[in-house]
């Protein structure tokens, strides 16, 4: 079975001002798969990620130069429009942020500012019940969802961001924050979510990388070093870098 | 050979000991300096606030035309019939003033209260000849007494100058019927056009500068460094500003030296404060509400709307009403563009004269009778109080507001 592509980023470097943070990227994200982005603090990873819904854009003073290809249509063009990006292709921050509002309207604001006019308490249902979440919070949907455990709020937050009915879902290091059994259980999420979502995930921790993703691709000082198979990357890297970054001797 | 490496240790020991009671003792300094500097501070505040008391409370000698007590036997004319007190103004009074007085309300159907302070004002006319402060009135009684005795006629009363009529009464030439309600009206009207006005001029501009005006522009870092100078110009000179804008160049609309004209100085004068104010507010806000609103597709406006409005209202709130309460003590732009200095009308609409408390009291403390002094006083309490309790609603609304918010 041959993967079509989800996104695809082709000769992408991007600025902070003068300070070049991408170099020349190329890459393929496969639907419906698992892309881990790994790599040392500052090698750009993060960047990568927000271009990908150009979350960038709201940092003043930012550059991006080449193309990312989503269904086929540069998302960089001038008419383009960053909103509908991001609705297509969703994010779940480092930090756990739900809006300071009900577990409810946590889910229910995105739909509704995007024009959603089904069964609100449908979705919301629905959306909580993909991320396992439901049954923890079906009783507390009124409550402020500030007051849920940390990864709770985490996959609220994923809830949120597939109840606006995403493509693609970019996570940047989603459990960095988490306890050990917070971590696993947003790891068997994000398994469960690939069937429909493609996902496309940073994170430090390797074991991770490893665990839930079907390509890998390793960063360095802004370049890719290495991407492909994440069993090939970590078993057979044809990289020496890959390979002392992954077996911990730097990063 | 062991001992060597004890005595090292034992040496660094005291020089590490040493070190940390030199710390100690430079800390405590700096503490008795802190402690000093807050007893400067709360020692002036006292001291400030027992002058405000010492002249609004005291003893005051009374000189009465008519002595109460030939009117009515329990001196109190309010025991009176409301017919007696009718005859008694018809009797003393000439034609006209009972003409004036019967077409702003018939005596007939007058209340007793109302006859009594008539009878009170216009026949018994009581005149302060001589007052005390609270000080004197303690620890200079032989000094008062002498005075009493001195002036025969007279009735030694101890008398609070903050009382209800002084509160009801308007503006009097007399100081003991002199009341602060015009004042205290015109200052309420003056709020609520400051409000009206500088509010959502303010936080709008916060809102333009702070989310969509790009900082790298040119233009946005000049108007961004002048709204800063501006919040440092001098009052009078926006008074200036005022006289030139609202009462000369406009006067067709504002008809010159009214509130409206007033209102709009001072919310020039306070808008760059609440600009300031409320861009810190929204400055505040963390990254990671917008990142989570954008990232589910917001627009830059839901995210202002429904995320940065909500999350940072608490605090422009509390900006506002502090810079409004500014206002509310402002008095040289006032001056400037033309309060009235004698006024006993209410004003009842933005096209009215008026006069606020501030200059108020800066008239009654200009007067050359000594008894304007202590109803200054008792108008600065007044005007304490109005602004006391606007912070304080500032801060019970702030807490509501970060209650419901906040886990």
């Amino acid at each position: 079975m041959e993967a079509t592509l989800a996104m695809q980023t082709k000769n992408l470097d991007f600025y902070y001002g003068t300070f070049q943070a991408l170099h020349d990227v190329s890459l393929n994200f496969m639907r419906s798969h698992v892309t881990a982005l790994i790599g040392p603090s500052g090698c750009g990873k993060s960047t990568l990620l927000r271009c990908l819904n150009r979350m960038n854009d709201l940092i003043p003073e930012t550059r991006a130069d080449g193309e990312v290809y989503f269904n086929d249509q540069n998302i960089y063009t001038e008419d383009v429009d960053p909103v509908e990006v991001r609705r297509r292709v969703g994010m779940v921050f480092q930090k756990p942020n739900p809006f300071p509002k009900s577990v409810y309207e946590n889910i229910a604001w995105g739909a509704r500012i995007n024009g959603f006019r089904g069964d609100m308490d449908e979705l919301v249902e629905t959306s909580l019940k993909k991320c396992a979440l439901w049954d923890e919070v079906k009783d507390k949907l009124k409550q402020n969802a500030l007051e849920l455990s940390g990864g709770q709020q985490q996959r609220l937050c994923i809830a949120r961001a597939i109840a606006v009915e995403p493509d693609v879902i970019l996570m940047d290091e989603p459990t960095s924050a988490l306890d050990p059994i917070s971590t696993a259980k947003i790891e068997d999420l994000i398994t469960e979510l690939k069937q429909r979502y493609t996902i496309i995930i940073v994170t430090h921790n390797m074991q991770q990388a490893g665990r839930v993703s079907d390509q890998t691709a390793f960063f360095l000082n802004g370049w890719i070093i290495e991407a492909g198979d994440t069993k090939d990357i970590f078993f057979n890297p044809r990289e020496e870098r890959t390979e002392a970054y992954i077996s911990g001797r730097f990063g | 050979m062991n001992s060597a490496p004890e005595e090292h240790i034992t040496h660094r020991h005291e020089e590490i000991m040493a070190n940390i009671q030199q710390r100690r003792i430079r800390g405590k300094v700096w503490q008795a300096l802190f402690y000093l500097a807050t007893t400067i501070a709360v020692l002036a505040l006292v001291i400030l606030i027992l002058n405000i008391f010492n002249s609004v409370f005291g003893y005051v000698l009374i000189e009465n035309d008519v002595e109460p007590e030939t009117l009515v036997a329990s001196g109190n004319l309010e025991d009176m019939e409301n017919r007696e007190l009718i005859a008694l103004l018809e009797e003393n009074l000439s034609t006209g003033l009972i003409r004036r007085f019967n077409s702003e309300g018939p005596l007939e159907e007058r209340s007793t209260e109302d006859l009594a302070r008539l009878v009170q004002q216009r026949i018994i006319n009581p005149t302060i000849i001589e007052s005390w402060s609270l000080w004197e009135s303690i620890f200079e009684q032989d000094e008062i007494r002498t005075t009493r005795s001195e002036n025969s006629g007279t009735v030694l009363q101890f008398r609070s100058w903050l009382t209800i009529d002084f509160l009801r009464s308007p503006q009097n030439p007399r100081p003991q019927l002199a009341g602060i309600r015009t004042a205290f009206l015109g200052s309420l009207w003056m709020i609520l056009i400051v409000m009206v006005i500088s509010f959502p001029i303010g936080v709008a501009s916060a809102i333009y500068l702070e989310e969509y005006a790009r900082a790298d522009k040119w233009y946005n870092r000049i108007i961004e460094v002048n709204i800063y100078n501006l919040a440092g110009v001098p009052s009078i000179i926006f008074g200036l500003l005022g006289l030139a804008i609202f009462v000369r160049l406009l006067g067709g609309i504002t008809q010159g030296r009214t509130i409206v004209s007033a209102g709009m100085t001072l919310s020039l004068l306070i808008l760059p404060i609440i600009i300031i104010n409320s861009r810190e507010a929204i400055k505040a806000v963390p990254a990671s509400l917008r990142e989570s609103s954008y990232g589910v597709g917001a627009t830059k406006w839901q995210t202002i709307w429904h995320h940065i409005l909500p999350a940072s209202f608490d605090r422009i709130l509390t900006g506002t009403i502090l810079a409004i309460s500014r206002a509310v003590g402002e008095t040289a732009p006032l001056v400037v563009v033309g309060a009235s200095t004698f006024i006993t009308v209410d004003p009842d609409s933005i096209f009215s004269k008026f006069t606020t408390l501030p200059i108020q009291i800066y008239q009654w403390s200009a007067r050359p009778q000594e008894q304007f002094r202590n109803v200054a006083g008792a108008a600065i309490i007044v005007l304490l109080v109005l602004m006391l309790s606007m912070n304080a609603a500032a801060i019970i609304t702030r807490n509501r507001i970060a209650k419901n918010r906040r886990v």
